[in-house]
């Protein structure tokens, strides 16, 4: 089953981090990435730019919108998502505990109704 | 250790970090004086009385010299008893594990109040963030100075109570949860430091067992460190024995005899103590060339007594099944009834290992896949492929 983990995390600026607390997080996240992709598990995994540099699409009130800034202002914003595929729900709560932001943050765990293989959307 | 008088953690740790550097610049030259602890507390409280005094005085401190021999204290620290200081590192580790402080910032207190790390090196073994151990440890030594949390060892008729949260912690040292992000030099300084905490506490408790169990725990587990590999994972009863640290098994076995001689007649026998005669039992294998099943069952029925986890109740099966075959393990892990028991690896990976014994293969791979899907930690990974594998 593919499960996407979002990881959701108070922002941080370079200057708030330091150079070593910056370091230390791009150890921890590579180290996590090498783990996934080493136990095979890994389809994808982003870590995104701040929500500062997010731009917001919507028509949902009729006329076509587009604005600076996330969807939602709040404190924790969405700082990355993994995607993986593993056998049930549990495994993929054993990864979601080993990511380095579940430290600081919150880890969204959440089935994949479906997804596009080859340009078509296929079940799971 | 200096906080005691002044209830000011930084302020102590400024000039903790001051002695250390003094210590580390005159040590290699003048050899290590009759007691080390004992110089570095006393240089350290010479500083901190000084910056009482006079911010002013901060740069021109004139620190005494040790005599050319290196063998005694420096004469200027005469009139200090170094055997009193040690008391005052008791008071800030029972501070340090107060019952109002969060359980997890006891540890990396400790860290950096008694050993004097640095923020960022604690954040690292913790992989978390340096900004944000900082100010959690920020605001558990504001929390110790604003709540009034005393420093001072607990009367005799509350000290085991309290005692507990202190050896969890110096426990929670050895024991970090490396997330596999952690360098193996980082795990194993923190290793010893550890080993350090829990026996300076043990002597200077004197006479606590759990104390000394948990010294004798750390120690003997130390031990088998030149079989641990940060790349391949080896089962403690394959680990080759004869690699194993005899140094620190005698000294880990001084310790645990030393656990039972304090022990009152009667009294139960604690976690740390029970876990530490287990690795005990293990570590003899180096010297007897045999692994004492009915031995270790018999201990593992006692730690599930004292300290009922999943984690112990699991181990328990794995000691009967050694000692009394598989069958007898497996009716173990299935009368557990614990709904955690669904995602708890290890009863997993132990489930499909005694199933393959018993010979039921299907069961066994089934069980290996479940184990499997649940290991995040790769080396432990490639073994249960391996082992499952093996089933064909």
């Amino acid at each position: 089953m593919r499960y996407t983990l979002l990881l959701h995390y108070p922002e941080m600026s370079l200057d708030e981090l330091g150079e070593e607390g910056m370091a230390a997080g791009q150890e921890a996240f590579r180290s996590y990435a090498a783990a996934l992709h080493a136990a095979g598990v890994l389809i994808a995994g982003e870590v995104l730019q701040p929500s500062s540099l997010t731009t917001t699409v919507t028509a949902a009130s009729g006329t076509l919108q587009v604005q600076d800034g996330p969807f939602a202002s709040t404190k924790e914003q969405l700082g990355g998502t993994f995607v993986i595929d593993v056998p049930d729900l549990d495994a993929a709560l054993a990864w979601a505990e080993k990511a380095p932001s579940v430290q600081w943050g919150t880890v969204e765990v959440r089935p994949t109704a479906t997804h596009v293989v080859d340009g078509q959307w296929v079940e799971g | 250790m200096l906080a005691a008088s002044t209830r000011d953690i930084a302020l102590a740790e400024d000039a903790l970090a001051d002695a250390f550097e003094r210590a580390l610049r005159t040590w290699p030259e003048a050899g290590v004086p009759d007691s080390p602890e004992g110089w570095l507390l006393t240089v350290a409280r010479h500083r901190q009385s000084d910056v009482l005094g006079s911010a002013a005085r901060r740069t021109s401190v004139p620190l005494p010299d040790a005599d050319g021999s290196g063998r005694t204290l420096p004469a200027p620290l005469e009139d200090t008893d170094p055997d009193r200081i040690p008391d005052r590192r008791l008071e800030l580790l029972f501070a340090c594990a107060h019952p109002a402080l969060d359980p997890a910032i006891r540890t990396p207190l400790m860290l950096q109040a008694v050993l004097g790390f640095e923020a960022a090196e604690i954040a690292r073994a913790f992989a978390l963030p340096s900004a944000t151990m900082a100010q959690r440890l920020v605001r558990a030594k504001r929390r110790i100075k604003d709540a009034g949390i005393p420093f001072v060892v607990p009367d005799r008729s509350v000290l085991p109570a309290r005692l507990e949260p202190v050896l969890e912690a110096v426990y929670g040292c050895f024991a970090i949860d490396w997330q596999g992000s952690a360098a193996p030099t980082v795990r194993e300084s923190m290793a010893a430091e550890a080993h350090y905490l829990a026996v300076t506490l043990a002597e200077m408790l004197v006479d606590e067992p759990e104390a000394w169990g948990l010294a004798a725990l750390i120690t003997l587990s130390l031990a088998r460190t030149p079989t641990r590999s940060a790349e391949v994972y080896v089962p403690l009863d394959e680990q080759d024995a004869a690699a194993w640290s005899s140094a620190l098994i005698t000294e880990g076995e001084g310790h645990l005899r030393r656990a039972a001689e304090c022990r009152r007649d009667g009294a139960p026998l604690g976690r740390f103590e029970i876990e530490a005669a287990i690795q005990a039992a293990h570590c003899a294998r180096a010297r007897t060339g045999v692994l004492d099943s009915a031995a270790l069952r018999t201990l593992h029925e006692a730690l599930v007594v004292v300290a009922p986890t999943l984690g112990a109740r699991v181990a328990l099966a794995a000691a009967v099944a050694r000692a009394d075959g598989p069958a007898a393990g497996l009716e173990l892990l299935d009368a557990i009834d614990d709904p955690a028991l669904a995602r708890f690896q290890p009863a997993w990976a132990t489930r499909a290992a005694l199933l393959a014994e018993a010979g039921e293969h299907e069961g066994a791979r089934a069980a290996y896949a479940k184990a499997i899907s649940l290991t995040t930690d790769i080396p432990t990974r490639r073994w249960l492929e391996q082992q499952a594998a093996r089933l064909g």
